[in-house]
C-alpha cells in the first residue's frame, strides 16, 4: 500500500513532465495559458508528490507534515495567523518600510544637491547595503522593546541603504543634454526635479522598492527571533518549531509566502502604472 | 580616488555622531553610577530622573559625560570600546579559545562557504538545464523568480530543528540554509547570463556549424561570466546571513550568530556590537574577494573594465 503510493507519485511525476514537455514544445507554447499552465502543473505535481511520498513512506509529522494537514491547520487557525500577520507584516514590516523609504528619499535629495556628499556617502552606502544588517536586530530589540516598534526599526535600517543607493543612482540618470534643456527653459532646481529627474529615476526607485519589500519581511520576521510579544510570525515560527508543531510552522511560512508575493505584486503593479513609458514595461 | 576625501569625512562624521549619541543613550545609568560613587548630580534620586528626558539630564550633568563612554554594559557602547573588544577577542585570544571571535567567525564562515559552494554549483547546473530545455524553463523559472519575493529565510529554524531531531547538527544544517539562500540568485543571474548572447552571435555560431555543446562552451559560458559574478556577490552575502540566522534557533553556543544571541540574553552590548562588526568585516571581506576574482577573471578574458 505504502510503496504503491510512492510508485504512483513517481508515475504522476513522469506523466506531468511529459505533459509539460509536450506543451512547451508544442504550438501553444507562447500563449498566455501555457505560460501560466506549465508552472502551475509543475507546482501542483510537486505538492501532490509531497503528499503521496510523505504518506507512502510514513514520514513522521515532526519531520515533514503532508500538505493536506498543513492546509487543514491553515484553515483551522485563521484568527491566529491573521493576528500574526497584522503584528509582523502590517505593524512591523509596512511601517518600517514606509519610514525607511521616506527617510532614504529625503537623504537622497540632500545627497543629490551636494556633489561632496554624494561622493562621500555613496561608497559608504553601497558598502553598508551589502552587510548582514539583520544582525542589528538584537541591539534594536534592546532599545525599542519587544513590540513592533523594534521590528519596524530593524526594517528601517535594512531598507534605508538599498533605497538610498537606488534613488541616488536614479537621480543621476538624466543626460547632460536633458538637464541643459531644463536650464534653457529657466527651470528651477525643483521644477527640474519634479518634471525631469524624478520621473527618470522611477525605474531605479521601483527596483529599490521591490528589493526592499522582501528585505522588510525578512527583517520583521528575523527580529522576532530575538524577542517579541506572544504574537507575530517570527514568534509563532520559533515557538512552534520548539513544540515540534511543524504543520503550524508551514502554515506560517505559507502566510509569509503569500504576504511576500502580494507585497511584491502590489509594488510591481504600481510600477507598471507609474513607469508605463519605460521600454521594460511597454513590451 | 577622488572620493577618498569625502568618504573619510563621512566616516569621521558617523564616528563623531556615534560618540555624541553615546551621551544621551547612556546618561541615565552614568548618573546613577556617579550618584552611588558619591558625586553630586543635579536631580537626586533615580525615581525622579526616570521621567526626565535623556537630553535634559545630559545637559544638567556635563561632569559625568566621561563615564558614558566607559560603562561595562552601556546601551550604546562607544566606538573605542567596540574596537578594544574586537582587538581583544580577535588578536589577543588564542584561536581555539571559546572567547575568540576568530574561532566563532570560522564556525560561521565554514558553514557559509560550504553552503555557498553547494548553492552555486546547483544553481549553475539548474541554469544550464533551464537554458537547454524549454519545458524546464517554463516549469521552474517562474518559481525561481517568485522565490525571490518571499522571505524564505523563515524556513531556517525549522530546517535546523528537524535535522537536529534526525541527528544531523553542527555545520550541515547551516550549510543547507546558506545553500538555498544563494541558490536562487545564482539560478536567476546565470540564466540571464547564458541567454545574453544576441541572436546575431548565435547565428554566427550556426554558420560555423557549431554543435550545441560548442556553442555552449565557446559563446554562452563566457558571456555568462559577468552575470555569474554579479549573482555570486549577492549569493555570498545571503549565505552569510543564512548561516548566522541558522545559529539562532537552537540557542547555539558557537558561531557569530550565537555571539549575537548570547549577547542579547545577557545584555552584553559590547559583545553584540563586536560580533556585529565581525560579521560586517567578514561580509565585506567575502564580497571584496569575489570582486577581486571578478576583476582578475574578466581581465584575463579581455572584457575587463
Amino acid at each position: 500500500m505504502s510503496l504503491f503510493l510512492v510508485l504512483f507519485a513517481l508515475l504522476l511525476w513522469a506523466l506531468a513532465w511529459w505533459v509539460n514537455v509536450r506543451i512547451a514544445n508544442g504550438p501553444a507554447a507562447g500563449t498566455r495559458a501555457a505560460r501560466l499552465g506549465v508552472p502551475a502543473i509543475f507546482g501542483l505535481t510537486l505538492l501532490v508528490m509531497w503528499e503521496l511520498v510523505v504518506r507512502g513512506l510514513g514520514v513522521p509529522l515532526v519531520i515533514l507534515p503532508p500538505p493536506s494537514l498543513i492546509a487543514e491547520r491553515f484553515a483551522g487557525s485563521l484568527p491566529i495567523l491573521w493576528a500574526d500577520f497584522m503584528q509582523t507584516v502590517v505593524k512591523g514590516a509596512l511601517s518600517g518600510y514606509a519610514i525607511g523609504c521616506l527617510a532614504a528619499f529625503g537623504t537622497a535629495i540632500l545627497v543629490d544637491r551636494s556633489d561632496f556628499l554624494r561622493r562621500g556617502l555613496m561608497p559608504v552606502g553601497s558598502f553598508v547595503a551589502a552587510l548582514p544588517i539583520v544582525g542589528t536586530a538584537p541591539i534594536l530589540v534592546m532599545w525599542y522593546g519587544f513590540d513592533w516598534q523594534s521590528k519596524a526599526a530593524v526594517v528601517v535600517v535594512m531598507v534605508f541603504f538599498p533605497m538610498l543607493v537606488n534613488i541616488t543612482a536614479g537621480l543621476q540618470e538624466t543626460s547632460a543634454m536633458q538637464r541643459d534643456q531644463m536650464k534653457t527653459w529657466a527651470a528651477s532646481y525643483w521644477q527640474g526635479f519634479w518634471k525631469l529627474r524624478l520621473p527618470a529615476a522611477m525605474p531605479f526607485i521601483f527596483n529599490g522598492l521591490k528589493i526592499s519589500s522582501t528585505l522588510a519581511l525578512i527583517g520583521a520576521i528575523v527580529a522576532e527571533f530575538f524577542g517579541s510579544p506572544i504574537v507575530g510570525m517570527g514568534f509563532r515560527i520559533s515557538t512552534s518549531v520548539g513544540q515540534l508543531a511543524l504543520d503550524m510552522v508551514w502554515a506560517e511560512i505559507a502566510v509569509a509566502a503569500i504576504a511576500g508575493s502580494a507585497f511584491y505584486g502590489v509594488v510591481a503593479f504600481i510600477e507598471r502604472k507609474v513607469t508605463f513609458w519605460h521600454p521594460s514595461q511597454r513590451g | 580616488m577622488r572620493s577618498l576625501g569625502p568618504v573619510l569625512v563621512v566616516v569621521a562624521a558617523i564616528v563623531a555622531l556615534w560618540y555624541a549619541a553615546c551621551v544621551p543613550m547612556n546618561i541615565h545609568t552614568a548618573v546613577t553610577d556617579a550618584e552611588r560613587a558619591g558625586v553630586a548630580v543635579s536631580p537626586d534620586g533615580a525615581a525622579v530622573r526616570r521621567d526626565i528626558g535623556a537630553l535634559r539630564l545630559a545637559l544638567g550633568n556635563t561632569h559625568v559625560w566621561g563615564d558614558t563612554f566607559a560603562q561595562e554594559k552601556p546601551r550604546l557602547p562607544a566606538p573605542h570600546q567596540v574596537a578594544a573588544e574586537l582587538w581583544d577577542t580577535v588578536a589577543m585570544k588564542k584561536v581555539s579559545s571559546k572567547r575568540s571571535l576568530v574561532y566563532h567567525g570560522w564556525i560561521t564562515l565554514s558553514a557559509t562557504l560550504v553552503g555557498f559552494a553547494i548553492g552555486t554549483v546547483a544553481g549553475v547546473l539548474l541554469a544550464v538545464g533551464i537554458v537547454h530545455s524549454r519545458a524546464m524553463d517554463m516549469s521552474v523559472m517562474p518559481w525561481a523568480i517568485a522565490s525571490q519575493t518571499i522571505p524564505i529565510l523563515a524556513i531556517a529554524p525549522m530546517i535546523i530543528v528537524v535535522l537536529n531531531s534526525v541527528g544531523v547538527q553542527g555545520l550541515v544544517p547551516k550549510a543547507i540554509i546558506s545553500a538555498y539562500l544563494s541558490f536562487f540568485p545564482v539560478v536567476v543571474g546565470m540564466v540571464k547570463g547564458l541567454r545574453s548572447p544576441s541572436p546575431m552571435d548565435l547565428d554566427l555560431m550556426r554558420t560555423w556549424s557549431a554543435s550545441r555543446g560548442q556553442t555552449f562552451r565557446k559563446l554562452r559560458l563566457p558571456a555568462s561570466v559577468p552575470y555569474l559574478f554579479a549573482s555570486l556577490k549577492i549569493g555570498i552575502a545571503a549565505s552569510l546571513v543564512g548561516a548566522i540566522v541558522g545559529e539562532l534557533p537552537t540557542g547555539a553556543v558557537r558561531g557569530l550568530g550565537a555571539r549575537l544571541l548570547t549577547g542579547s540574553y545577557y545584555g552584553q552590548t559590547i559583545q553584540i556590537w563586536s560580533a556585529l562588526f565581525a560579521t560586517a568585516i567578514l561580509a565585506a571581506g567575502l564580497v571584496a574577494l569575489i570582486s577581486a576574482l571578478e576583476r582578475a577573471t574578466l581581465a584575463r578574458m579581455g572584457v575587463g573594465r
